[in-house]
């Protein structure tokens, strides 16, 4: 995409595209990275109501996997998960290893 | 039909904002601002003003609301002093470079510590650089018809910049002059309507205020920033040229008094200029060539104009109502500096500072001085580029 010069911005940075966010692609921050053990899964849904940035994708009522696109690896769903008999489904794991 | 009044500033600056009638007012009280926005107050309750009327609990959310209310679509006031405007510095940015037109008188009072309430120019001062265009006013007078073309400059389609507009702190903001207002209708057509580029209440075309602008286009809105700030002064000067067919008062970019001929000069702001001419015209009395120029937009500052009209002289004191710890000399005259800077033959240039928290700036001090640029003139000679005065040695 050409970048825009300084003529061409808008003024006071206002964003008049509306729901132009989505093309604002947060993973690429991530330093660790989420994985979800379906195992311990219990279905509750806590990782989907805490993810500050939907990242984490439900079809039909179940939990589905990850969007590594937005996911950008704070680590709140894989802290409120509470995983089954003591056993997290979500561990995070360090991006490149 | 102009009407003439015996007003303090804080009264005068009042009566423009009821005049002007904007649509949200967020205020927080504080010395010696607090008799405006309390006479302000009493508009609202009294139903003169449509304004919504919003208290806070502190200047750094005064200017915050203000910064929503702007961004609403809203005509949005506040105002403020010393430590208010301290407390407000960052959000001070936040208005500027999201270009609101936000209109804040600040009656100029000293910085704490020392704690002290009275008249300074060293809370403008420290907001020189915050993005915000600035109007200083010597009188009553001046602050009120400040305050009216404030609007205007401020909302104008090239600019949709933030304006302070300065006063001193009790010396106008609480003594009594002389004053001619316009009449509410004539302030009305004069200021016009609002219209937010991008209302935030306008649901037919949402958009969103305040996004985080990474390394890949910060610049490019700084830059344009910078730009807008180019255009100031020939708003400031067309405003100031109808402001002129209402009222029959002239406005510019500064004021120079007996400046053209002049061989020696004084740069001074607000209140202090008018004790200054005083004594200017002794020294032309005696039949010596001595000249004023008090700067009125100081934000953006017109370097070219004020190089200009100063380069001709042979010695010239600029005298500062703040100080800067750490660099040498006071903020105007390093700014005088750079403007004389370009210019091959320049004057002599020195810099005092005075009045510090509201000392008394006495004619006997201009006359210091005027007498000390007489020598300057003659011997080329300086004993001290930077000194303090009326100040205990
Ligand atoms: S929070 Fe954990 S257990 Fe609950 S749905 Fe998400 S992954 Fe499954
Ligand atoms: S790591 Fe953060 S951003 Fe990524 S899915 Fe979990 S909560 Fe969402």
């Amino acid at each position: 995409m050409k970048l825009k010069n300084w003529k061409e911005v808008n003024p006071g940075s206002v964003i008049t595209e509306p729901g132009s966010s989505e093309k604002f692609k947060t993973g690429s921050w991530r330093s660790s990275k989420p994985v979800w053990k379906e195992e311990n899964c219990i279905q509750c849904l806590f990782c989907w109501i805490y993810c500050p940035d939907n990242a984490v994708k439900v079809k039909d009522g179940k939990r589905g996997e990850f969007d590594y696109e937005y996911c950008k690896g704070c680590g709140i769903c894989a802290l409120e998960c509470p995983g089954k008999k003591g056993n997290k489904a979500i561990i995070m794991v360090e991006e490149g290893k | 039909m102009a009407k003439i009044v015996a007003v303090t500033g804080n009264e005068a600056v009042a009566n423009a904002l009821r005049q002007v009638n904007p649509d949200v007012c967020a205020a927080y009280p504080i010395t010696p601002q607090t008799d405006m926005m309390q006479r302000f107050s009493s508009f609202v309750s009294d139903g003169k003003v449509k304004t919504e009327l919003i208290l806070v609990e502190s200047e750094h959310s005064s200017m915050s609301a203000c910064v929503g209310a702007s961004a609403a679509g809203g005509r949005v006031i506040t105002a403020t002093s010393s430590q208010g405007l301290a407390l407000m510095n960052e959000i001070l940015y936040i208005a500027s470079g999201t270009r609101l037109p936000i209109v804040m008188p600040v009656v100029n009072r000293a910085l704490s510590a020392p704690l002290n309430i009275h008249g300074d120019h060293s809370d403008a001062m420290y907001a020189r650089d915050t993005g915000w265009i600035q109007l200083w006013s010597e009188n009553a007078q001046e602050a009120y018809d400040n305050t009216i073309q404030a609007f205007p400059i401020a909302e104008h389609i090239d600019i949709r910049l933030p304006v302070m507009i300065c006063l001193d702190g009790f010396i106008i903001s609480h003594s009594i002059e002389r004053i001619e207002y316009l009449d509410d209708e004539q302030v009305q057509n004069f200021v016009g309507d609002f219209k937010q580029l991008y209302p935030l209440l306008d649901i037919q075309h949402p958009v969103s205020y305040g996004p985080l602008i990474l390394p890949d286009y910060y610049m490019e809105f700084r830059r344009a920033q910078a730009e807008v700030n180019t255009k100031v002064s020939k708003v400031v000067l067309d405003v100031a040229s109808d402001f002129e067919k209402l009222s029959g008062r002239k406005y510019g970019l500064f004021e120079t008094y007996r400046l053209e001929d002049a061989e020696i000069g004084i740069v001074i702001l607000n209140s202090a200029a008018g004790t200054t001419k005083d004594v200017i015209d002794e020294f032309r009395n005696k039949g010596i060539k001595a000249g004023l120029l008090k700067p009125r937009l100081y934000r953006p500052f017109p370097y070219e104009e004020t190089g200009e009209a100063l380069k001709h002289l042979k010695a010239l004191c600029v005298l500062d109502r703040a100080d800067c710890f750490g660099s040498s000399f006071g903020p105007v005259y390093s700014d005088i500096a750079a403007s004389l800077y370009p210019f091959k033959d320049k004057p002599v240039l020195v810099n005092k500072i005075y009045g510090l928290g509201g000392r008394d700036y006495l004619p006997e001090h201009a006359e210091i001085v005027l007498n000390e640029l007489v020598d300057i003139a003659e011997t080329g000679k300086v004993k001290s580029y930077k000194e303090y005065i009326g100040v205990r040695e």
